[in-house]
């Protein structure tokens, strides 16, 4: 369906990420937001909480993230879409929830504005370090959905994308901003309402008697329904069978789980998203994400100007990781380079995928700033020797 | 005639006492037989006292009991009679 | 498997997920008896069950929303009180009721506690407290009488336990009960009342754990525990709450403690942004734009 016209603000503007990523999200038809305010994302909710009294809808500030992860939650299964934004700590307490939200298969999402932990680590400055934690931070076996935006546009372009996905697939979708993207002003064209797709919450349309809330449908993304509706269905973060009763047997466990990945992991193909650049007949592939994407992009023109063969992969999802796409590139390309604001994360899961058919060159950085691009050229270098 | 009739739903019961306690005219015993859990569920030893106040409902934590005005509109089929 | 003889039906099982029972409570515990008194409360205030939801948090009594044939919903410890929050401002036309433990409300979700009583959300939250942590085996709560034995201070406990009422009372709840589950009758008018009341209700009922709390500290069963609560127990309506707190031996008072009017949250945001905004408020979100 289309965009409803009372969250869409139409116009060019000149906006940060932060910003861009509120009008996304009112424009996929969030109306509820729970927020707790961590730099560098605060801005987010500060904008929802004045744009939402005349859109329709509601803003509460929770006492600490922990509330938040979870009374959006609650505001979802009331029927509204719903997300929060946080940051590195924020997002440790959300954890949790997350879980929560993935077991539940609760349909929402969380905006973390990456930047430099561990622990209160630089709140105003940018890193790329929860990349892993958005894959793995919670408890359990369950998979989630993570996207990548490396510039203000794409924070409203692809919250409307994290939200059409949430919903498509039932499931707690991670949007990795960092603090540069998210601060950074930049031009932001918000097309008319009429042009703009969202996917629609999957109501069931089964009687009450019919009607079980974790029930096949020959998908395996069960049918929603919300409170107040007389399903007087029972949601629990208990392992559950197709009732939504807890059943806490292993074979019961077994079907669960692999069902919550499965979903995702099946549609892997339409959800991974990426950027290709001059990949065709390039030695070496840098392959990066976020903001870094941009420094990358230098560094790639500058390498090409030495004539080197270089082409460009951009992550768009982080999260299904595309491992056939990383596969298929390995067998044709000698190297990948890999940048990333952090220690080494995504490129573990580079060097997984390569399977060995291609060397893997890490460009790490410990955040606080972004790479510079010589940095990047540096590792290019040497990649195209090997 | 007695006013009330007190139903037991057996296999629900773990002969917690409350009722035999609680019941105003001590209609209830807790007796020798078992259920398939091994409890002695309640029985009724004087049914002519049951005034189906339901006070043995309102304290059973398991919902093995209630009592029933005699004369008091039948309930639906569903719910009752079921094995 | 009801094995019922007559046609009869017990007035609470419209109330109950059949098809789950018996359920997992232990003989004796009082939890079972609160949600009679809750069923009497629903009957006799013609509650809509269609507009009501029930959102537990983790333990014991967290396991009533699994029990209760309504929209439950069985969360995260501590953490019930929040997502019934978003579910009441989601849908203001829901009757939101939470459900749950003296150690999932008042330890791991005392802040959530606190600030949903100071905001005055529209919840009618009934804590079930067994002075203990009983699904988890008997570990010391922030409920737990000074001087308890428990399996985390097996020499008896030497902390001050909290006085709810009096907590949330400080901070702002509307209306205050406690009762024991010795009385039903009571509870039952006392959660009919809470209906009746806009804004933070907060009903306590003491209830027995024969298999941890009352075991270890050799206060008999179930039964005896309730004929416990029926001789500590006095009904003083209106006390000041800071005098109703519990020790080992003590008087338990029960009662209706506070009950005052105060806007709840909606009417405040809602006064708020409509004096700011005026025209330009709009305070539903279209349905449309979720489900098309």
């Amino acid at each position: 369906m289309k965009a409803d016209p009372h969250g869409v603000l139409t116009g060019t503007h000149f906006i940060d990420g932060d910003h861009a990523c509120c009008e996304g999200a009112l424009a996929a038809g969030a109306r509820f937001a729970a927020g707790y305010p961590i730099t560098p994302s605060t801005e987010v909710v500060e904008r929802f909480a004045a744009r939402v009294p005349t859109v329709g809808g509601t803003f509460i500030q929770m006492e600490d993230e922990l509330a938040a992860s979870i009374t959006l939650q609650g505001a979802v299964w009331g029927g509204a879409k719903a997300f929060t934004v946080t940051s590195g700590p924020g997002f440790s307490l959300m954890m949790e929830h997350i879980g929560y939200a993935a077991m539940t298969e609760t349909p929402c999402v969380f905006v973390d504005v990456q930047r430099g932990g561990p622990s209160t680590g630089l709140p105003t400055l940018p890193a790329q370090a929860d990349m892993m934690q958005a894959r793995w931070g919670s408890h359990g076996d369950y998979e989630i959905i993570a996207l990548c935006p490396n510039s203000p546009q794409e924070c409203f372009d692809l919250t409307i994308k994290a939200f059409n996905l949430a919903e498509e697939f039932r499931v707690p979708v991670m949007f990795m901003m960092d603090e540069v993207v998210g601060h950074m002003t930049e031009k932001v064209v918000i097309p008319p309402a009429d042009q703009i797709d969202v996917v629609a919450r999957k109501h069931t349309r089964k009687s009450i008697e019919d009607y079980l809330p974790y029930g096949s449908n020959g998908d395996m993304v069960p049918e929603m329904a919300h409170a107040g509706e007389g399903y007087k269905f029972h949601i629990t973060g208990l392992t559950h069978d197709e009732r939504g009763y807890p059943n806490m047997t292993p074979q019961t466990q077994d079907k669960l789980v692999r069902r919550l990945q499965n979903k995702i992991r099946s549609a892997a193909d339409r959800i991974c998203l990426f950027e290709e650049d001059r990949l065709e007949g390039a030695d070496v592939a840098v392959v990066s994400y976020g903001i870094t994407s941009r420094v990358a992009q230098r560094a790639v023109e500058m390498a090409r100007e030495r004539g080197l063969k270089v082409g460009k992969l951009r992550l768009i999802t982080a999260w299904p990781f595309p491992d056939r796409k990383i596969s298929e590139l390995a067998a044709r390309v000698k190297s990948f380079v890999v940048p990333e604001l952090n220690l080494g994360q995504m490129v573990r899961e580079m060097e997984r995928a390569a399977g060995g058919k291609a060397k893997t060159f890490a460009v790490p950085h410990a955040g606080g700033g972004v790479h510079h691009p010589d940095e990047i050229l540096k590792a290019i270098v040497e990649a195209s020797r090997c | 005639m007695a006013k009330g009739r007190v139903s037991i739903v057996v296999e629900r019961c773990k002969a917690c006492g409350f009722c035999v306690e609680f019941c105003p005219t001590h209609v209830l015993a807790l007796s020798s037989a078992f259920n398939s859990k091994g409890y002695h569920p309640p029985h009724v030893v004087s049914p002519e006292k049951c005034s189906g106040c339901d006070l043995c409902g309102m304290y059973c934590p398991d919902f093995a009991i209630y009592g029933t005005k005699v004369g008091e509109m039948k309930a639906s089929k569903a719910g009752g009679g079921e094995e | 498997m009801l094995k019922v003889v007559d046609d009869t039906v017990n007035p609470v099982e419209p109330f109950l997920r059949s098809d789950r029972m018996p359920h997992i409570w232990c003989p004796g515990c009082g939890i079972g008896t609160t949600v009679n008194s809750f069923a009497r409360a629903l009957i006799d205030s013609k509650i809509d069950l269609q507009s009501l939801a029930l959102v537990s948090g983790i333990g014991c009594t967290g396991r009533v929303a699994g029990y209760v044939k309504l929209d439950s919903f069985h969360t995260t410890h501590g953490r019930a009180i929040p997502f019934a929050t978003g579910l009441k401002l989601a849908n203001p036309k829901l009757n939101v009721v939470v459900y749950s433990g003296d150690g999932d409300l008042s330890a791991i979700g005392g802040n959530h506690l606190i600030h949903a009583a100071r905001r005055n959300i529209d919840l009618k939250v009934i804590c079930v407290n067994n002075l203990i942590y009983a699904m988890t085996g008997g570990q010391t709560a922030p409920t737990t009488p000074g001087h308890a034995t428990t399996s985390t201070n097996p020499y008896g406990t030497f902390e001050p336990a909290f006085n709810l009422p009096h907590l949330v009372e400080a901070a702002g709840a509307v209306f205050v009960a406690r009762w024991t589950t010795f009385h039903v009758r009571q509870l039952a008018r006392s959660i009919s009342e809470a209906f009746q009341k806009k804004g933070f209700s907060f009903i306590e009922v003491i209830s027995p754990c024969p298999t941890l709390y009352q075991r270890r500290n050799k206060m008999g069963d179930g039964l005896d525990t309730m004929k416990y609560y029926k001789e500590k127990s006095k009904v003083k309506h209106g006390a000041p709450t800071s005098e109703v707190g519990l020790t080992l031996n003590g008087e338990i008072a029960v009662g209706k403690f506070v009950d005052r009017d105060r806007p709840d949250y909606q009417s405040m945001m809602r006064a708020q942004y409509v004096e700011s905004l005026g025209e330009r408020y709009i305070e539903e979100a279209e349905m449309e734009c979720v489900c098309g």
